[in-house]
């Protein structure tokens, strides 16, 4: 590793904090104004995260105390390393070469399964059901997201991210495999508020039900670390589905002849625009506008339908390319 | 901006039922919708005890609830304030002389806020919660005081 990339290893993590957050802020702020609210300001989670960080950490008598105490940290860690592998925009990605969309895969269900084992540590009734209906939804929406990823193999013979974003997958697809493209994305489109456990699939975290579910039990530094989390894996979700599907570049599409700084700026700006928008469609819109499934319901969804998008997708690539 | 400022900024809300009738329990979900919107100041519904800086409670609370709520009130992490909405938990209210309560909420946990009322506005729900401030403002001076 060159001494570029340990600066970029340091920086990417603060910022993909900050940009979470911020992120976070005006998903909240354009979800209150969907139901004619006005919504806190877009400082909010800043806010929040401070606070937590104030309180209390309380471990529960019969919690496992060294794996309640280290999952939240796992979860951010395997946030932030996600964010590691993501191209941002016509910068590369810090850990190009070390590992491709198979590693972002398993990083995706980490942070899950971190969430699940802390629930389970907890000791508490609530944090247990939560715990399962997380492993449940996982089972279920893990397929179609292998689905999508598969689809992008058979594409660019390659699991390299840096690959699939230097060349648009748009322009080396035909007519058929362009559907199955855009079956693919909507397939991943909607695992997208499961996989980041927001309304209608916080089946888990259903605080009217179980209190919360698998964070129950957790307060103080350690939610924190889960806010935070949660809000790096939103961002880096939104930013992986950019990658995948909306990889224009705003030179490309004017034929703006930028270099050095300026292209920077802007093509930054734009991919962070990009992420915005994918982020209102797949979280902001879809958890104001549902109500909470059941879990039978959700395992269902994921199972039967938007499996059946997905392997369609599968096919539709496979014969296309 | 004093060391808590975030504080004041962000205030999540338990809300304990003891033995409400449901009338204060609806105003605490008024004050979430669009009129009243107490998310503007930062001011959520949680789920778990253990999430929360301020803990309402509605309602007289029978023998059965008290060693509960006693429980809920332990399960918050410190800083915590408590905010008894309505006229019963203030005073007992309607049912003042019921041999089945144990009596004002202040003598089983203790309360910073009272909000009277049968039951109250949003707006002085909302008031309440922000008054939960005063209670965050003696520990700040506390903390300057300290060092």
């Amino acid at each position: 590793m060159t001494p570029n990339i340990l600066a970029y290893a340091f920086a990417f993590p603060v910022l993909g904090i900050f940009l979470g957050l911020v992120y976070k802020g005006i998903d909240r702020r354009v979800s209150a104004r969907l139901t004619s609210r006005i919504g806190p300001p877009i400082r909010q989670p800043f806010w929040d995260v401070g606070k937590l960080l104030l309180k209390e950490t309380v471990v529960p008598e019969n919690a496992i105390s060294w794996l309640f105490n280290a999952m939240p940290l796992i979860a951010l860690a395997s946030s932030m390393t996600l964010l590691l592998y993501i191209p941002f925009g016509v910068l590369k990605a810090p850990l190009e070469g070390y590992g491709d969309l198979i590693v972002v895969l398993y990083l995706l269900t980490l942070q899950s399964l971190a969430m699940a084992i802390g629930g389970f540590a907890s000791g508490s009734p609530f944090s247990s059901v939560g715990a399962q209906r997380e492993m449940v939804l996982m089972m279920s929406y893990e397929m179609p997201l292998a689905t999508v990823i598969v689809g992008f193999a058979l594409i660019y013979r390659s699991f390299s991210l840096t690959t699939i974003a230097s060349t648009p997958v748009w322009s080396i697809v035909g007519p058929i495999a362009g559907l199955g493209v855009i079956m693919l994305f909507i397939a991943l489109l909607i695992v997208t508020p499961a996989e980041l456990a927001k309304l209608p699939f916080d089946i888990a975290e259903a605080e009217t039900e179980i209190a919360e579910g698998m964070l129950a039990e957790y307060s103080g530094r350690n939610l924190a670390l889960f806010y935070l989390s949660d809000a790096v894996r939103g961002f880096a979700m939104a930013a992986l589905e950019v990658v995948l599907f909306i990889p224009f570049t705003l030179s490309s599409i004017f034929n703006l002849n930028l270099t050095g700084a300026s292209l920077y700026t802007v093509e930054a700006l734009w991919f962070l625009f990009k992420v915005l928008v994918v982020y209102l469609l797949a979280v902001t819109l879809v958890r104001t506008s549902f109500a909470r499934f059941r879990i039978e319901q959700a395992s269902r969804i994921f199972w039967v339908y938007v499996n059946i998008i997905a392997l369609v997708g599968l096919a539709l690539v496979w014969m296309g390319v | 901006m004093g060391k808590l400022y975030s504080f004041k900024r962000s205030l999540w809300v338990f809300h304990a039922s003891g033995g409400s009738c449901n009338g204060c329990d609806i105003e605490i979900i008024a004050t979430l919708t669009p009129r009243y919107d107490a998310e503007r100041f930062g001011i959520k519904l949680v789920g778990s005890p253990r999430h929360a800086d301020v803990l309402l409670v509605t309602g007289a609370i029978p023998r059965d609830f008290a060693d509960k709520l006693r429980r809920i009130y332990d399960q918050m992490s410190d800083p915590k304030a408590v905010v008894v909405v309505g006229n019963c938990g203030t005073s007992g209210g309607l049912f003042y002389d019921s041999y089945n309560l144990v009596g004002p909420i202040d003598e089983i946990i203790p309360v910073d806020v009272y909000v009277p009322g049968c039951p109250p506005r949003p707006e002085a729900i909302i008031d309440g919660v922000v008054k939960a401030w005063l209670k965050i403002e003696k520990l700040e001076k506390q903390l300057e005081g300290g060092e």
